[in-house]
């Protein structure tokens, strides 16, 4: 086979920009488990094309995973992940992989397609409970990850944190972990542009995990500073 | 004129519906110094025998390291044996790349016979001539196997393998209701025991056993010759006790020479350890 041929038919597999995008996504540690958020926007580049993207997943029993970035390139890890659930579940020997687990598979996925020049675009919170065990972190797409007992991608990690900094606590109950993170959320939603009024809310514990029906925050745009946002700034559009 | 007709590959049945090859591969397990394992809710001892070739030569090792989590302990071809712990070293550090955590020994053992039996299916290949006594600490709990030449894995609470080994079983056959709540100590105790039925009226010393012990709180470690020493020395009535345990073990000891005796035709085919 020509070489070049070749190359040419692998650089057009790449992801080299990012096509159809969900913005940030926050994860807490609270009482019980682990909460996380995330809008249901999915952007064409600038512009809000689909407004029903399912961006949290249940990953086997014990975890749960929000996604910003790329939606097909999060479409493909899932398939990933439901390959390894289900070859996990095949064993039937009662050990079963944790978040702990998930999130180092997700890190050498996203360090190796990087090191392949072929990116999966995505940044992605990884929560769970095992073994009375909570966890959450992050994973981006080039591979850099942490555990946090708050986490946010994107904008969140501008909006969200400062916010998460000062209110976090660990015996969050759970109104109060959803009273947070939909403040947060309320920040990113008058904010980022990307951000759309139109969320969802997982929550994941030793029992399992649940993921909310999509909801409405209550906003309100009539402060002069939003009615006018260029007054005082001349010259800017 | 033909010994047997049905033993020249492996991928050959008898009219008996069985497959010499393999059965030889087995022999070796038995040919080979005994080794054996036992273990608690919370902890594995693995013990073995260690004979040399010769009197100018030192022994080869028996008991392997896998990983902090699970050892194995071999009897049979010494060499085949140290390929498999090789396999099973890289199976448990790969998983530990992809995922942080350890290799659940039950994956590791039903790969382990999966390899296995894949050489009881290909005429160009043999089988392994060692048996592998797999013990491991994992989520569900501490973890005893014995993986066979044929491919078939079994799990138990205590067992042996090699030369003489029926001696410790019935050693352990009458003691191991009471292992799966034993200390640590208490598990190295009746290992020592159990090696030192397999000996045949030997002397117990440190310089011809090996012990490695995995539990919670304990990754795989083998003990040094010293402790070994100062573990025999501790049990002094296993000089008193030796006539006693003695007899209760001759009966099975009769029960398995027949078998000794088959290896003893089978010699010219089966390969001797070392």
């Amino acid at each position: 086979m020509d070489p070049n041929s070749r190359l040419v038919m692998e650089d057009s597999q790449r992801t080299l920009t990012p096509y159809v995008t969900g913005t940030s996504v926050i994860g807490i540690k609270y009482k019980d488990g682990v909460l996380i958020a995330a809008d249901m926007g999915g952007s064409y580049g600038s512009t809000l094309r689909y407004k029903s993207v399912e961006r949290l997943k249940a990953i086997g029993k014990h975890s749960l995973l929000g996604a910003s970035g790329e939606i097909s390139d999060f479409q493909e890890l899932l398939r990933y992940l439901d390959g390894l659930i289900l070859y996990d579940n095949m064993w039937d020997d009662g050990n079963s992989l944790g978040p702990k687990e998930v999130h180092s598979y997700l890190t050498r996925v996203m360090y190796n397609r990087r090191n392949k020049f072929n990116p999966l675009w995505n940044s992605l919170v990884l929560g769970g409970v095992k073994n009375g065990q909570k966890y959450l972190g992050t994973v981006n797409m080039i591979g850099v990850h942490y555990q946090d007992n708050h986490v946010a991608t994107g904008f969140g990690n501008h909006l969200a944190i400062p916010i998460l900094r000062d209110e976090w606590r660990e015996d969050l109950s759970f109104e109060e972990g959803v009273r947070l993170l939909e403040k947060c959320m309320r920040v990113l939603i008058y904010r980022d542009r990307s951000a759309i009024n139109k969320l969802q809310i997982a929550k994941i514990t030793a029992e399992g995990v649940t993921i909310s029906p999509p909801y409405s925050l209550k906003t309100f745009w009539e402060f002069s500073a939003f009615k006018n946002p260029t007054a005082g700034a001349e010259g800017s559009w | 004129m033909f010994r047997n007709q049905y033993d020249t590959d492996v991928t050959t049945w008898s009219p008996a519906g069985r497959l010499f090859q393999v059965e030889y591969a087995m022999e070796a397990v038995k040919q080979g110094s005994a080794a054996i394992g036992l273990r608690s809710k919370t902890h594995v001892v693995l013990a073995c025998v260690n004979k040399a070739q010769s009197e100018l030569s030192s022994h080869q090792r028996k008991i392997f390291k896998v990983d902090d989590h699970i050892g194995v302990a071999i009897a049979g071809l010494t060499a085949d044996g140290r390929v498999l712990s090789r396999y099973m070293r890289s199976e448990c550090i790969n998983h530990s790349f992809t995922y942080e955590s350890a290799l659940p020994v039950g994956r590791l053992v039903v790969q382990l016979a999966d390899k296995a039996q894949v050489c009881t299916q290909r005429s160009w290949k043999r089988p392994y001539g060692v048996g592998l006594l797999v013990g491991g600490l994992d989520e569900s709990g501490a973890h005893l196997y014995y993986n066979c030449p044929s491919g078939n894995y079994f799990e138990y609470q205590a067992f042996a393998i090699g030369s003489r080994s029926q001696a410790a079983k019935t050693y352990m056959e009458r003691k191991f209701e009471t292992f799966d709540n034993a200390s640590r100590e208490e598990l190295i105790k009746h290992a020592l025991f159990a090696i030192k039925e397999t000996l045949q009226g030997e002397k117990l010393k440190s310089s011809i056993c090996t012990i490695a012990v995995l539990g919670v709180g304990e990754s795989f470690n083998v003990l040094d010759q010293q402790t070994v020493q100062e573990l025999i020395n501790s049990f002094e009535m296993v000089e008193d006790e030796a006539p006693a345990p003695q007899e209760p073990s001759a009966a099975p000891e009769e029960a398995a020479a027949p078998a000794a005796g088959e290896g003893a035709a089978d010699e010219g085919a089966a390969p001797m350890e070392e």
